[in-house]
């Protein structure tokens, strides 16, 4: 079958690096191809190059789709061919209703003067198609992350798409909408529309492709068929990194001491409506040197919970009691929090954690200036040296510590904002989604990290929705759902099956 | 550690002209800028008495810009200032000469008017989340219309000479007889041309000891020696005319004062922090709320001084006062680099942005342009200065 699109001996400069270097690229119609690398590889580059964002003549290389050598000079050719991308960041704009955003660039008009009730009935045949039952008059802002993507694609489908490109488009998702995503992808095969998954859910690509490319530093290092062959995660990881990951997990011998941190009873309501319960009587403890993962769909108040334990950030009508070393401990509000020794590493850690447009310098030493500072007076070079000795244990890669934190890489962010959180010297950690957006040689570093911090006898909780992840690096593992804790197991007794079957119990039965 | 000293020391300059392009370009661009109307006036912008002159006419503006820079940096903005400034001016007339307040008790009682009509702002913008520019809008037809009612519409006058001296006043001369140069004032100035120098020799040793010098080492004694000459050059071009005006010395203390703050103190960082992003502030520790409130109150006070300094200037106070300072106050601060966004600006940046105002002001006066097309450069160097900002930073 002849390609229905080939990019051939794609090189994309940059001033002062090569960022796709003789990159080949092929697409069978109607096929989910995979491209999986780390985060940097070039794969958005290349898209880019693909969608017309980078115009014909800044890169070097021919596109081929369609059987015809095609030059964009910008998004709008590629569109018009049926090329859609649909972006990590969505592209939807919260405050207008789901149909005015499916027909934002081409409404159905007359004369300039759009055609509501085509607009609500096209709209509504469109989300028909991804499966959503949503009435396209209801705002973007008021349906989940998971419906907002699936709205996306309705928007791609009003374009007459047959390639879509999809940027990670599970990374925020929880399992159920990631698996009904992934069920759309595969309809869409049926249906003869090709797709470019750009995913680092190993999981989910074994699901759904049928060919996977691998780049690396700006080439192609593999390509494999995998129509009637189980995918070899292994090979794709080590092509990917380039080193052999015997373990995606560093191993470790836990040793685990007294309780130093148990929440007893407790409950907090949502802040805009304070009649719902978000977090129901909730015990928790963890010890020192221990690891516990909070395991749990989107949704079930994890998140929540963490954060209305650290200095009451989230929720209101919060009661109950933490101790923290036996003691009942005031954590009203963040810097009593701190001070009690407690960090809490935010989930979205350009949202909530980071300043972008400063240094590491300044982000490292943000949480704790009284220790670079003498009278409210900062000095510079003890604040230089601080973030100078994280940089280095962390291995954060930057040209120095002056290096603003947004032009680091989503895997160095994150160090940078652990490194904010150590410099706290915390006995207590929350870690939120430590690992999400980043590549998999610098997951294996974090864990790496976590694992020191457990070792050096801090109390570290891990909310993640990554479930193996959870299961290849906690010490017990607690599920929540629906803002209660429904199952709670040991490290190494938890399965992936198990974990589900207690969300879905939905805590029926006393865990 | 020895390898992370390497790689600091390895990489210390990387990058210095391009993190400092933008500062020193302001400075470049106020020379140029000071040159051109040197050139074009004949040598009347730089005469001793037009030097004073413009000093006299910009200080209020330039410390309303320190305070307005902290608004901006925390990501709001304070459109009041003017009318508060005039509302300040026109209280300080009322109670010194209607009620024959003493001089000192009347400045005290201003300024702390000032922080309270900055708190009673602040305390909407910063634990109610309302919109600073909607709070200080209407601020400023609040106080506006107050200065009215409180002047009856006429304008008060004339001040106590103590009081006018605030403005119009010289450093007094320990050193009578000098003919035509002041040496009480041409001393002041060497002697802080010195201080300035020494301090920041001895901070680039101890940087140097520790190995984190930022500055190549040819720039940083060029930097010393341009600064030491234009300090001794203005000093000499003021003291040959009346020496030191007060409101130079309060506004040079000021400036240094702010300048260390935001620069040098954990409040500083705070507050470029909430600028920054605020949530990630909050949840790091940072009293987000307090520090807005903070910075609110600070500018009040600032403006309060602001206008009792201009009414000094005028010897009355009219209930036309700081119309429009408010517009001066926020371009300096922009055209001086400061971020629509919150988080970036410098009080050294406002400072020169306010010069590059006044300078053209003066010059365009002394060219004898009409204050229609005045308005009109002035708009257009506020947008190009801004323009060629967000130019640099997109590259």
């Amino acid at each position: 079958m002849t390609p229905i699109l080939e990019m051939r001996g794609i090189t994309k400069r940059f001033p002062g690096v090569v960022a796709l270097s003789d990159v080949n690229f092929e697409v069978a119609p109607g096929e989910i191809h995979a491209l999986v690398g780390e985060n940097g590889a070039g794969k958005s580059t290349l898209m880019k190059v693909l969608s017309g964002v980078y115009p014909q003549g800044s890169y070097e290389g021919a596109i081929v789709y369609d059987g015809e050598e095609r030059h964009f000079r910008g998004i709008n050719d590629s569109e018009a061919l049926g090329i859609i991308i649909i972006h990590q960041e969505l592209a939807l704009i919260p405050l207008m209703s789901i149909a005015e955003n499916i027909f934002l660039s081409n409404p159905p008009a007359r004369f300039g003067v759009i055609d509501r009730s085509e607009v609500y009935t096209r709209a509504q045949a469109l989300l028909a198609k991804v499966g959503l039952t949503e009435n396209p008059d209801t705002l973007v802002t008021n349906i989940g992350v998971g419906k907002q993507q699936l709205v996306e694609i309705a928007k791609a489908l009003s374009k007459k798409v047959r390639l879509l490109i999809l940027d990670e488009p599970t990374a925020s998702l929880n399992e159920t909408d990631s698996e009904a995503l992934l069920d759309l992808l595969l309809e869409f095969k049926a249906q003869g529309i090709a797709s470019i998954l750009i995913s680092h859910k190993l999981n989910e690509i074994a699901r759904v492709a049928d060919h996977i490319t691998v780049l690396r530093d700006g080439r192609t290092v593999d390509s494999m068929d995998c129509r009637g062959q189980a995918v070899e995660e292994d090979r794709i990881i080590r092509s990917m990194v380039d080193r052999d990951l015997e373990h995606r997990f560093p191993k470790r011998e836990p040793n685990i001491g007294e309780t130093v941190f148990a929440v007893e009873n407790w409950s907090v309501h949502h802040p805009l409506h304070p009649e719902r319960q978000v977090i129901r009587n909730v015990d928790f403890h963890v010890r020192r040197g221990e690891i516990v993962g909070i395991a749990g769909l989107m949704g079930a108040g994890r998140t929540e919970f963490a954060m209305s334990l650290f200095g009451r950030s989230w929720g209101q009508k919060i009661s109950g009691t933490a101790r923290i070393g036996g003691k009942v401990a005031d954590l009203s509000t963040v810097g009593r929090a701190i001070a009690a020794g407690l960090a809490y590493v935010t989930e979205d850690r350009k949202q909530l954690g980071l300043l972008l447009a400063e240094d590491i310098r300044k982000n490292v030493t943000l949480s704790n200036l009284p220790a670079v500072s003498r009278n409210y007076v900062l000095d510079d070079v003890a604040e230089l040296k601080a973030a100078g000795d994280y940089r280095a244990r962390m291995r954060i890669r930057s040209s120095s510590v002056y290096q603003e934190t947004g032009k680091l890489s989503g895997g160095n962010q994150q160090k940078v904002v652990l490194s904010k959180w150590l410099f706290t010297s915390p006995e207590i950690l929350i870690l939120d989604e430590p690992t999400r957006g980043i590549d998999i040689g610098a997951k294996y570093e974090i864990y790496c990290i976590i694992n020191e911090l457990a070792d050096a006898g801090k109390a570290v909780i891990v909310i993640s929705s990554e479930m193996p992840e959870l299961i290849g690096i906690c010490d017990r593992i607690c599920v929540m759902n629906e803002g209660a804790f429904v199952g709670e197991f040991s490290g190494a007794d938890a399965t992936q099956e198990k974990i589900m079957r207690s969300i879905v119990r939905k805590g029926s039965e006393t865990p | 550690m020895s390898d992370n000293t390497a790689a600091l020391t390895e990489s210390k300059h990387s990058g210095f002209l391009k993190n400092n392009l933008r500062e020193y370009g302001m400075l470049l661009s106020l020379f140029a800028i000071m040159l051109f109307f040197q050139f074009m006036t004949d040598g009347t912008l730089l005469r001793p008495l037009n030097l004073t002159n413009l000093v006299l006419q910009n200080s209020y503006i330039v410390i309303m810009a320190l305070g307005m820079l902290m608004v901006i940096v925390t990501g709001h903005i304070d459109l009041s200032v003017g009318s508060v400034a005039g509302f300040i001016g026109a209280l300080a007339a009322v109670m010194m000469v209607n009620w024959d307040v003493p001089f000192v008790i009347a400045v005290i009682l201003c300024l702390v008017a000032g922080g309270l009509i900055g708190a009673a702002q602040g305390f909407w913008v910063a634990y109610f989340k309302i919109p600073s520019f909607i709070v200080t809008l209407a601020g400023m037809l609040v106080f506006k219309g107050l200065s009215l009612a409180l002047l009856g519409g006429q304008s008060v006058g004339p001040f106590p000479t103590t009081f006018q001296k605030l403005s119009s006043g010289f450093i007094p001369e320990l050193f009578p007889g000098g003919g035509t140069l002041y040496p009480t004032s041409l001393l002041c100035g060497g002697v802080i041309a010195l201080l300035l120098v020494w301090f920041s020799v001895k901070g680039r040793r101890r940087q140097v000891s520790h190995g984190i010098e930022t500055e190549p080492h040819g720039f940083f004694v060029f930097k010393n020696v341009v600064l030491f000459g234009v300090i001794l050059y203005a000093t000499f071009l003021i003291a040959s005319h009346r020496g030191l005006p007060n409101v130079l010395v309060i506004m040079g203390i000021l400036i240094a004062a702010y300048a260390f703050l935001t620069s040098r103190t954990t409040l500083g960082r705070q507050i470029y922090a909430v600028g920054g992003n605020e949530r990630a502030a909050k949840l790091s520790g940072i009293r987000t709320e307090r520090l807005t409130f903070f910075t609110f109150v600070n500018m009040g006070v600032l403006a309060a001084l602001a206008g009792l300094i201009f009414a000094a200037r005028l010897n009355t106070a009219t209930p036309k006062a700081g119309l429009g300072f408010e517009l001066d106050v926020i371009a300096a601060c922009f055209i001086g680099g400061a971020s629509a966004y919150g988080g970036v600006g410098k009080v050294t940046g406002a400072v020169i942005g306010a010069l590059i105002m006044g300078v053209m002001n003066n010059g365009m006066s002394i060219l004898g342009i009409g204050i229609d097309y005045q308005q009109v450069i002035k708009g257009l160097v506020l947008l190009g200065a801004v323009c060629i900002d967000v130019y640099n930073q997109r590259r």
